[in-house]
């Protein structure tokens, strides 16, 4: 499996045209200085996704580290944004995307840790270190990556046979069909269905925004719901969902009639991470967990409860066999072309973004 | 909960500015006064404020440059190819929004007349029993409510499973009518507690005499018992309206992704959309429109004689 | 259709509108519809099938999860410390409104009415991003703190509601009394006044405690670092995942509800 996720996960790379060389920051950035701390006392106040950490792993972590781990969720990279932007300065470690990772530095908003400098930090995936979002690994550590695609339940809904691309998806019309409630996911399809290639998702012709708003509005009368998801899909409330590959994976498992479609048009490959805001109060704890999640069993108990493969080297000693036979979370050889990192967009095309999905969720 | 009504003779004492033993300082209230200046007051003041600023470029909070855009941008879209167009979604919204509440306000209110009036004939124990009934739902958390609400509806949940038996399709949830349904469900206990209150209160040997003396049922029913209960049907109606129109949870987790009410949109522009301006316009819109229905109901129960007392 | 006229009962009651057509069906229809969405909670929180809709065997796991959640039961104790303190704060500051609002002067007293209503009539929605502004402004940060001052400003006219109506029906006569035997104010106000509005100010507390640990928007847009309360966190899981563990939660919510009410109840009569 890691092979052919080793190639999606080099394409990171090679979106982005290597900035830096390997060997920049993780020495000289480490401000830890001294001995790394292993146990701790008292709290680290994690902000992470919704059902996307394993509450078992969170209670070894206590037993082994002594800190209690406080566990606040959000449903989307903007909503976490907003939050911190807001004046929530308690938390001490937050898990944003790859484009967000971005932002958040630009704003001044995430702390310089040298994660390479962690007694863990050498167990990051090659192809993870030199990230466009933090080269070098200075600011983040790799957590789950995965791609977004559809998640069709092939006997409920014969259908699902017939839609090979996003275009089929969002112009099926079928009964049960969820979308998903992420802006850059949901437009980002929206665009390359309407013909926009996948390293031009950033563009900033006001046409194809056009094109991509009309085929979301068409599309709207058919979706039932955007929350919620994994059970909705095993019990058949929905049949066809826009969803994250973990999610289908945990779908099928459930479900073996919910299978991932590789839509034609590409899909996008996605990346979060563990970083530690700025004003974190408890920075110690915050550096002891995201060092605690680079072990290779913790991202393997991580990924085997999520569904995504991960960024630590030799965690797959400890995943489940069903992850590393499943075409959603293996991309199998022949679709490995169709998949290009999540765009990472300028102020203009962000904004462009805002305005469809807004559009969108507004319509009636 | 929110208004009392109360007939003008209803006799409780008229209290002037006298002090009277055993009455406190009017200062007792400027603590609460001055708190509630802070945690109220101002965050409505910021409201309006933020509803004139320019949004900035990174999205959350507001940049201090003064601007009337965002009143404009609820009618008037700026499209993405440059040109304006009338926007309708946000008229839109507010008409859902309306539209939705009213009907809550007039479902809830034909069933809620004949259960008070029920409630109110049955003997004392029995009725003791039956309003308790009726109250423990404001106990009950809303969001549980609703969640119920949503189990009971699904596709797949009791109705459905019923209906199915009948070859029925049962297909609501996700869709504007169920959030109609849940909006009637959290609400009906608010409309029927005023006018039980009020049907209480009625002397029913009225309307026994009434009968007595000729008058048919209806007549009874429309010449005195409905004006007996009209206060505590004014109380109910402000009680379901008000709330309803400014719902958030049951569009949320009973409209699915078609339906927005303007709370939605609101909460939306305070977070993933991050457009705080904006988002306050419309939350000023939506104040105006309350205070508007507020003044319509106590003009009308001002007309009619009753005295309505918000708090 | 003929009405047939039947004698009125000794408690002189007419029978004929115990029996109006349609009354009696639409009251059990009603409380039918009011209890079946919690009666199916409250079954299938006892259903050992993961999938929601689906009964499958009795089970009382979801509630052994449930206790085992470290993140439900923070979520829990949050809701409580908010709840208390507002809880209290909000009371206190009540009685002192109502108390203080019985001498006021006309334009003050209208200007402390709008305050005290203002959240009962504006959409909490729009109170709960002001007040999320109000704290930037300040410099407040998001957390359990904040959540308490919004809280206790809610719950104000909760509290109040209760206590305004107790003051409006109390008797003077024992207060001019005392003021005869030459009680000074604060006298009274300890001996006789806040006695008298006891159950009043009981039952304002209750109010504002059920408010307080009902409410979700304002704590959703207001809470921070670990002070998710129960209400959010629910909704949280709701939105992502219903496990059974939902039904399981909110059982015990309306357990405690039932009981705090019932008990609210049974103190009450017993005063009587």
């Amino acid at each position: 499996m890691l092979a052919a996720l080793a190639a999606a996960g080099a394409l990171l790379l090679s979106a982005c045209g290597g900035e830096t060389t390997a060997d920049s920051g993780a020495g000289e950035t480490a401000a830890a200085t001294g001995e790394f701390p292993t146990t701790g006392s008292g709290v680290v106040n994690v902000y992470n996704w919704t059902d996307y950490i394993d509450p078992e792993e969170l209670k070894r972590f206590t037993a082994e580290t002594g800190i209690e781990v406080i566990l606040d969720t959000y449903d989307s990279n903007e909503t976490l944004l907003a939050k911190l932007q807001s004046g929530a300065t308690g938390y001490d470690v937050i898990v944003p995307s790859d484009y967000m990772v971005q932002q958040m530095v630009d704003l001044g908003l995430l702390q310089n840790i040298g994660v390479r400098s962690f007694p863990n930090g050498g167990n990051i995936k090659d192809n993870l270190i030199d990230v466009y979002w933090d080269s070098g690994r200075n600011y983040t550590a790799p957590w789950n990556y995965g791609t977004t695609g559809i998640a069709c339940n092939f006997v409920a809904e014969p259908e699902c046979a017939n839609i090979k691309s996003w275009k089929d998806y969002f112009t099926a019309g079928l009964p049960k069909m969820d979308s998903l409630k992420d802006q850059v996911e949901v437009v980002s399809a929206a665009l390359r269905a309407t013909g926009v290639a996948g390293d031009d998702l950033c563009t900033t012709d006001t046409a194809k925004y056009i094109a991509a708003e009309e085929l979301l509005a068409g599309f709207k009368p058919a979706v039932i719901e955007s929350d919620g998801g994994i059970e909705r899909v095993t019990a058949g409330t929905s049949n066809i969902r826009h969803a994250w590959n973990g999610s289908t994976h945990r779908m099928t498992v459930e479900n073996p009639d919910v299978q991932c479609i590789y839509p034609s048009e590409g899909l996008n490959l996605w990346a979060d991470n563990l970083a530690i805001p700025v004003g974190a109060p408890n920075l110690d704890n915050a550096k002891i967990f995201i060092n605690w999640m680079m072990g290779p069993q913790a991202a393997g108990a991580q990924s085997n409860f999520s569904g995504y493969d991960n960024g630590i080297k030799g965690s797959d000693a400890f995943m489940d066999d069903s992850l590393k036979t499943d075409p959603a979370v293996v991309v199998p050889a022949d679709k490995e072309a169709l998949i290009s990192p999540l765009p990472n967009c300028g102020e203009e095309a962000r904004e462009l973004y805002t305005q469809v999905f807004t559009t969108w969720t507004t319509g009636q | 909960m929110t208004v009392t009504t109360s007939t003008p003779k209803s006799g409780s004492t008229q209290r002037g500015n006298r002090a009277r033993p055993g009455q406190s300082s009017p200062k007792l209230a400027y603590l609460p006064i001055i708190f509630l200046a802070f945690a109220i007051g101002i965050p409505l003041l910021i409201i309006v404020v933020y509803s004139f600023l320019e949004k900035p470029s990174q999205g959350t909070g507001v940049k201090w440059v003064f601007t009337t855009e965002n009143y404009k941008a609820l009618f008037i879209q700026q499209k993405l190819d440059g040109t304006t167009a009338l926007d309708t979604r946000y008229l839109k919204v507010l008409w859902t929004s309306f539209t939705y509440s009213l009907i809550t306000t007039t479902v809830t209110l034909i069933l809620s007349v004949p259960v008070a009036m029920w409630i109110a004939t049955r003997d004392a124990r029995r009725r003791t029993l039956l309003v308790a009934l009726v109250t423990l739902p404001f106990w009950i958390s809303i969001l549980i409510r609703t969640y119920g609400m949503r189990q009971i509806i699904a596709d797949e949940g009791p109705i459905g499973k019923f209906l199915g038996l009948f070859n029925i399709d049962w297909s609501i949830l996700y869709s504007p009518p169920a959030t109609i349904l849940g909006l009637i469900y959290v609400f009906l206990p608010f409309m029927i507690l005023p006018i039980y209150a009020s049907a209480e209160r009625f002397d029913f040997r009225l309307a026994e005499a009434a009968y007595d003396l000729g008058a048919k049922k209806l007549t009874v029913v429309r010449k005195i018992i409905l004006p007996a209960i009209r206060p505590g049907i004014i109380s109910g109606i402000a009680l379901v309206f008000i709330p309803a129109l400014g719902s958030f949870l049951q569009s949320d987790m009973l409209g699915g992704g078609k339906t927005n009410m303007v709370a939605n949109v609101i909460a939306n522009n305070f977070g993933q959309a991050r457009n705080w301006p904006f988002g306050s316009a419309l939350a000023v819109l939506l104040i105006v429109l309350t205070l508007l229905f507020v003044l319509i109901i106590q003009g009308i129960s001002q007309r009619r004689g009753d005295k309505v007392e918000l708090v | 259709m003929t009405i047939t006229k039947t004698p009125t009962t000794k408690r002189g009651k007419l029978v004929n509108l115990r029996n109006f057509p349609g009354f009696n069906p639409t009251a059990w229809f009603v409380l039918f519809f009011l209890y079946s969405p919690l009666i199916y909670v409250v079954i299938y929180s006892f259903n050992s099938s993961r999938i929601g809709a689906v009964w499958e065997s009795f089970s009382v796991k979801w509630y052994g999860r449930v206790f085992e959640n470290n993140d439900i039961q923070r979520a829990l104790k949050n809701s409580l410390q908010v709840g208390l303190v507002a809880t209290v704060l909000s009371t206190i500051l009540a009685v002192m409104a109502a108390l203080g609002l019985l001498r006021m002067k006309r334009a003050g007293k209208a200007v402390a009415i709008a305050l005290i209503g203002a959240p009962l009539i504006i959409a909490e929605i729009v109170l709960a991003v002001g007040t999320l502004g109000l704290f930037i402004a300040v410099g407040v940060p998001l957390g359990k703190i904040g959540l308490m001052v919004a809280h206790t400003a809610f719950c104000i006219p909760f509290a109040l509601l209760p206590i305004r109506a107790r003051l409006s029906q109390l008797d003077m006569a024992p207060f001019e009394a005392a003021s005869d035997l030459g009680a000074n104010e604060s006298q009274i106000l300890r001996r006789i006044t806040l006695p008298l509005l006891a159950p009043a100010i009981v039952a304002g507390a209750l109010l504002a405690f059920a408010i307080s640990i009902d409410d979700f928007i304002t704590s959703f847009f207001v809470a921070g670092p670990g002070a998710t309360t129960l209400p959010v966190y629910i909704f949280g899981m709701i939105r992502s995942t219903v496990t059974p563990e939902v039904n399981a939660i909110s059982t015990l919510l309306l357990l405690f509800s039932g009981t705090v009410l019932i008990g609210s109840y049974l103190i009450q009569r017993k005063r009587r």
